[in-house]
């Protein structure tokens, strides 16, 4: 090969990838004073004490090695249990759960074991900032659909079907959905579950904040008759244990699928954390107190949030789960971006503007509820304020 | 939920602050202000709201003195009373902060707070010793609060998470 110069070194996947709004907006707010955040998308507790002294435990006891790649199996069993309990679904510890770095990286793992090049993935939007970004990286296209927020951005079968076509692998599903809250019921799962079948489907199931739901008990997507074998159930321990910086998650699904799974985290990252794996068996055990009560903190949160908001004159719907709400700013002329820009350099409150979760987030901003009430209510007062000189 | 159920969700509201406004209690639990006033006022009548309280940690405030002591003691029960008649003596004493019934070694644990240390050996020796059904008393002073009433006295509690996260 003759030599030449290269303009860059750096992959075109890489190349093309956007950077996230989210980081935009952490550089806007974090080089300000006196900012209240909004923008936060983790708890506000600080993970439960016996939690964290279950690691403290461990590491005195000397669990400083390696565990097995697909993680402790006391973990694997419990996770087991726990789903079971939750949603009556039976997930064989051995064959059918993987510990990984977080949800995030079992997003990855599963797009990664089940994406060619040129094959499609449905990203339901608005949507978490990683999924098209993590299909990409796994060499898949990703499809974006957009929902309606006359319906509260809940995801109609008619919209998905529509997005379907022959190179179609799998649809990533959120709910509760971050950032708009919504929840999806059974029936409207189930709905969802017609079209995965029709068109031989897999869905990789985000559900992280199932704990963290509201007014209905959280129905997984596994529990729809017949959709466990097509279906890969993500999750962690970041949002309903407080756990975000401990960066421990899991997937449940087809035997198949995890052994892939475990084959790819065996030659990229081994194992997770085995301090966070000690601390996710007595999170398991023993912090359904701490979870209730963390709960309850958030739902009163969330009621005083969205009365808040009616009470400014914005439209916001009641969201059912997770710890965002996501009330429209339309009235007020102003993109999600202007809006959440003036609001910062004005009253210094961060919010996260609604499009950077995809073109259907446009006027709506994502606020998490996710801090003390006293921020709350400050942060309340000064967006009214915001709201009387425009 | 139930009235009971909104009822408990106020009380640990109040609980966790008391200055806590009505309308934000109202709007939390999803109820009007006027229910959860009416809920309230019921509370207090019934005593089932004792009191309003604000946790001080004095060792904070200049010149402020003070000294708390936890006394044992052991007495002998009344007839017909049991221990509630010599705990009423000690209770309405003003210094004197609290009061349990205690299984073990000893029956009544009294908490008392004073300005000075010999103001509490005062009330050990001149008033709780001399009842007539007070057996014995063993005093300890608390050297520093750590924790009181669920409320950490030293604790950080800075939030520590970055300004926007995904
Ligand atoms: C929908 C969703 N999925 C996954 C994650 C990532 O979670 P983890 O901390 O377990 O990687 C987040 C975090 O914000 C999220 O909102």
């Amino acid at each position: 090969m003759s030599p030449s110069s290269k303009t860059t070194y750096l992959s075109k996947t890489v190349e093309q990838l956007q950077p996230s709004g989210i980081r935009r907006f952490f550089d806007l707010a974090s080089k300000m004073d006196n900012v209240i955040s909004l923008g936060v998308g983790e708890p506000d507790f600080v993970t439960p004490w016996n939690v964290i002294e279950a690691s403290f435990h461990s590491l005195e006891k000397g669990y400083t090695a390696y565990t097995a790649n697909a993680g402790m199996i006391e973990l694997r069993t419990r996770i087991s249990a726990y789903l079971k309990k939750k949603y009556q679904v039976d997930y064989d510890p051995e064959e059918q759960v993987i510990v990984t770095v977080g949800a995030s990286q079992a997003i990855d793992l599963a797009l990664r074991a089940l994406i060619d090049p040129g094959d499609e993935v449905i990203v339901v939007e608005p949507s978490f900032v990683s999924y098209a970004p993590a299909v990409s990286l796994a060499g898949g296209i990703p499809v974006k659909v957009d929902t309606d927020p006359l319906q509260q951005f809940k995801l109609e079968p008619e919209l998905l079907e529509k997005a379907i076509t022959e190179k179609t692998k799998a649809i990533m599903l959120c709910s509760p959905n971050n950032p708009t809250g919504t929840v999806l019921s059974k029936d409207e799962l189930a709905a969802i579950a017609a079209v995965v079948k029709k068109y031989d489907l897999f869905v990789l199931s985000d559900e992280i904040y199932g704990e963290l739901c509201y007014d209905e008990k959280h129905t997984s997507f596994s529990q729809i008759p017949e959709m466990k074998e097509r279906t890969l159930l993500l999750s962690g321990f970041s949002k309903a244990f407080a756990m975000t910086g401990w960066r421990l998650g899991y997937a449940v699904g087809p035997s198949e699928i995890i052994k892939a799974m475990t084959k790819i985290h065996q030659y990229t990252i081994m194992s997770a954390p085995t301090m966070a794996q000690h601390a996710a068996i007595e999170a398991l055990d023993h912090s359904e107190t701490s979870v209730q009560e963390m709960k309850k903190s958030y739902r009163q949160r969330r009621n005083f949030v969205v009365k808040e908001f009616r009470e400014m004159g914005l439209n916001c719907y009641l969201p059912g789960g997770a710890f965002y709400v996501f009330p429209s700013i339309q009235k007020t002329g102003f993109t999600s971006e202007e809006f959440a820009e003036k609001l910062l350099q004005e009253q210094r409150v961060a919010v996260v503007p609604g499009n950077v979760f995809g073109r259907s987030g446009e006027g709506y901003i994502r606020c998490s509820y996710a801090t003390s009430l006293k921020q709350l209510d400050e942060a309340m007062k000064r967006i009214r304020a915001f709201l009387q000189t425009i | 939920m139930t009235v009971n159920d909104k009822k408990i969700e106020i009380l640990e509201l109040l609980e966790k602050d008391s200055r806590l406004e009505v309308e934000k209690i109202a709007k939390m639990t999803d109820l009007s202000v006027e229910e959860t006033n009416q809920l309230i006022s019921e509370m207090e009548r019934d005593h089932i709201i004792a009191g309003y309280s604000t946790l001080i940690d004095w060792t904070k405030v200049l010149d402020y003195e003070g000294v708390t002591a936890m006394i044992d003691v052991k007495v002998t029960p009344t007839r017909g009373v049991g221990f509630d008649k010599v705990a009423e003596r000690i209770y309405r004493f003003p210094e004197v902060e609290a009061v349990y019934l205690m299984s073990g070694a000893y029956d009544l644990s009294v908490l008392i707070e004073a300005k000075t240390m010999s103001d509490i050996g005062r009330f050990v020796s001149d008033k709780l010793s001399t009842l007539e059904s007070v057996l014995s008393t063993t005093t300890h002073f608390v050297l520093k609060k750590y924790k009181h009433d669920g409320i950490i006295f030293e604790g950080d509690d800075d939030d520590k998470r970055i300004m926007v996260t995904p």
